[in-house]
């Protein structure tokens, strides 16, 4: 059997311009061993999901700076089960505000980055939590 | 199957038309997963019916912006597309960046597109095998044209492209990759060039060099590679390509050189799995007996050569 390694795209939903984060984000990634799908600026939520669709990925990590997130982040979210990808992990990352991420992750996120965070904690995160 | 759907309820979702289907069987041939040989069993009478071009050329030549293009043309004649991009995998840290489709995002929600971004991996034949499955499952999915997209840096990267009917190699004035990429064979595989952002310094330059490397071949060649000039970003000469690629299919056809080198392949691949399979076989009864890393701390301490250990290991399991 072939290596299986794991998929994660790297998404900015909305109108958000600032991707340094993200590409920070994917490089870390990629160092980590993961294949990284990075789709750039200005996604909308359909095109995140689509591409999640079919680059089959096991994560899905959206970046956004410009406070979209309660909105966009579920959307995405309610998309890929529509699609039937039910259990692809949705990690996010961003100006979040402490308070908001509860409500994020009763919408399915299950876990936020916020600015400061170590990215080997990301990668660790999606080490333990992706199905093998 | 981890994600839900055993191989049988993927393959009736797949030939139902579920892009997921597709998706998941790509990712099952790819990994390997229990089962996935089954899956190509069962597609490959279907196999067979789309165009399949290669695109390739040097990091920076506008491939992925290219292909953007060439998509949405074969779109606007009503044809679907799938799209294999393959971008090289880090041999330090085994993973990849897989950017090629940034430049495709236009295609994202047309149910008519399908892109599927590939990395190498590391392995230098087994991509090869990978992404010309992925092909064959595209293929065999419905979609009339696909194409290979991958950087062609090195041998590996050619040898994804001979999996195609057509190959197309976009090359960039001006960078000085010119040489490289004659340096790196790719433009012996070209059956159609593309000068891409023509606007720039050297293009005419380019042209003849192209020309020239033509040239050298003294051998009675039946199709003399065409060069196109292209502005991708801009849309421009995309039309003129996708003439040439037609006009080149419209050769292999007539001559029958496209029956002659899909025969080629299908020697090759089978060539290349039953080696594949003796291979496993061989390097698992070599290694199992824990005898292997023996012979290496004796070969490390040259008390006895490789060639003597090889012959013994070898020759326990191959009588």
């Amino acid at each position: 059997m072939a290596e299986k390694l794991i998929r994660v795209i790297v998404a900015k939903p909305g109108l958000d311009g600032h991707d340094r984060g993200a590409k920070v984000v994917a490089r870390a990634l990629r160092d980590a061993g993961f294949e990284v799908i990075y789709t750039g600026l200005r996604q909308t939520p359909e095109q995140i999901a689509e591409a999640a669709l079919s680059e089959d990925v096991d994560v899905v990590a959206l970046s956004l700076l410009s406070g979209a997130h309660a909105t966009l982040f579920p959307r995405v979210i309610e998309l890929l089960k529509e699609r039937g990808m039910d259990n692809v992990l949705v990690i996010g990352g961003g100006v979040i505000p402490e308070g908001d991420i509860p409500d994020l992750k009763a919408a399915g996120v299950q876990a936020v980055f916020t600015p400061g965070t170590p990215t080997s904690k990301i990668v660790e995160f999606i080490n333990e939590h992706v199905k093998k | 199957m981890t994600k839900g759907g055993k191989p049988m309820d993927l393959m009736k979702e797949f030939w139902n038309g579920s892009r997921l289907a597709l998706a998941r069987s790509i990712s099952a041939v790819e990994n390997e997963t229990e089962g996935y040989t089954d899956i190509l069993r069962e597609v490959y009478s279907h196999t067979g019916n789309a165009q399949v071009i290669g695109i390739t050329g040097a990091p920076g030549a506008g491939k992925s912006t290219l292909t953007d293009k060439l998509v949405k043309y074969y779109r606007t004649q009503g044809k679907t597309v799938g799209i294999v991009a393959v971008d090289p995998t880090s041999p330090f840290s085994g993973g990849a960046i897989l950017g090629d489709r940034i430049r495709m995002n236009d295609l994202t929600l047309d149910t008519g597109v399908f892109i599927r971004s590939m990395g190498t991996r590391g392995s230098l034949g087994g991509l090869s095998k990978k992404s010309a499955d992925a092909v064959k499952l595209m293929d065999a999915f419905g979609m009339d044209v696909v194409l290979i997209e991958t950087v062609g840096v090195g041998q590996s990267e050619v040898d994804i492209v001979k999996n195609a009917d057509t190959t197309l190699v976009v090359l960039v004035p001006g960078l000085g990759d010119d040489i490289q990429a004659i340096k790196a064979g790719i433009l012996e595989i070209g059956d159609v060039f593309a000068i891409n952002k023509c606007d720039r310094d050297g293009a005419d330059r380019l042209n003849v060099e192209i020309e020239m490397m033509l040239d050298l071949n003294t051998e009675e060649v039946a199709w003399r590679p065409p060069i196109m000039r292209t502005i991708a970003s801009k849309n421009e000469g995309v039309e003129d390509v996708i003439n040439a690629m037609e006009e080149h299919r419209q050769h292999l056809i007539e001559t029958g050189e496209l029956e002659q080198r899909r025969r080629e392949r299908t020697v090759n691949e089978i060539t290349e799995m039953v080696k594949e399979q003796i291979s496993r076989y061989v390097m698992n009864k070599v290694t199992s007996t824990g005898e292997f890393d023996t012979y290496v701390d004796q070969v490390f301490a040259r008390k006895i050569d490789p060639y003597t250990v090889v012959e013994s290991l070898v020759g326990k399991v191959v009588k």
